[in-house]
């Protein structure tokens, strides 16, 4: 296994998770709901509702950092070479593969991990490892 | 106010996904290239997520209500099922074909990104069909 050092950001990394962390924590503590993202826009695609404002709420507080971090830096590059085709592959397979699932990367990765939930330590070792396949079947073979 | 303090989480939650650099898809296929230039940013990614929100989660199992009132709601399953298992998988499989999960396209889609709108329709195609039950009507 050989680190590549030119694009590893550890700092800027663990301080992005840091700050996803925190986030997680002040969901679950203050509203008492997990901070999965396809949990939370699952929940708007057959709304409920009552339910919907704070699923708003928080996805328009994600919309909009994009649009503040702008003011005061450079957002980092986006490198998109995805051909459509499997860009519509791939958005089905991951947004009914993360509701069949029960979780996505902070669902699981991220809220279950952190509270111990060995369902989410089976999901995010599963869709990790698939993950690393289908890079692996596309680079090197 | 409690719209505010919920939309303030998101936001705080979307400049994290910025900061660590994984709203580029490119940082994704680095770190599941396990076998070539390993880029491991996604891992401190998620263990310094996982490492502040671990105790936040112990005290949240111990209340009943949250701060703002809502009743505190944990998920009880505990099942390892076909369905988590197959789901993730099928999760996995998308992920690393387009290197974009939830939270993050959403991000490269208000950046300007038209290829993150694409993979949001077909992203919310899927999911509909896990709402409405879609394959039960088809399969007739």
């Amino acid at each position: 296994m050989l680190i590549d050092t030119t694009v590893f950001t550890p700092w800027r990394s663990l301080a992005g998770g840091a700050l996803i962390g925190l986030a997680a924590s002040g969901m679950i503590l203050v509203n008492g709901r997990i901070a999965g993202i396809s949990g939370i826009i699952g929940g708007l695609v057959r709304a409920v509702p009552l339910d919907v404002r704070w699923r708003l709420a928080f996805l328009t507080g994600l919309l909009s950092a994009p649009l503040l971090y702008r003011q005061v830096a450079v957002l980092p590059p986006l490198q998109i070479a995805t051909p459509w085709p499997m860009l519509v592959v791939a958005g089905l397979l991951v947004g009914a593969g993360a509701r069949f699932g029960a979780g996505c990367t902070s669902g699981h990765g991220v809220c279950g991990l952190a509270r111990g939930s060995p369902r989410s330590l089976v999901a995010t070792l599963i869709f990790m490892t698939a993950g690393a396949v289908v890079v692996y079947l596309q680079r090197h073979l | 106010m409690q719209l505010l303090i919920l939309w303030g989480l998101g936001l705080v939650f979307g400049l994290g996904l910025i900061l660590s650099g994984m709203t580029n898809p490119q940082k994704i296929f680095g770190f599941l290239d396990v076998t070539g230039a390993w880029d491991p940013s996604l891992a401190l990614v998620m263990g310094g997520a996982v490492i502040v929100a671990i105790f936040p989660f112990a005290l949240a199992r111990r209340r009943t209500h949250a701060l703002l009132g809502a009743p505190m709601q944990l998920p009880r399953a505990n099942r390892i099922d076909a369905r988590l298992v197959c789901g993730s998988l099928a999760f996995g499989v998308g992920w690393g074909l387009a290197g974009f999960c939830p939270g993050p396209v959403l991000i490269a889609a208000v950046s300007g990104a038209p290829e993150a709108v694409i993979f949001i329709a077909a992203m919310l195609t899927g999911m509909a069909i896990f709402e409405y039950r879609l394959w039960e009507k088809f399969g007739r």
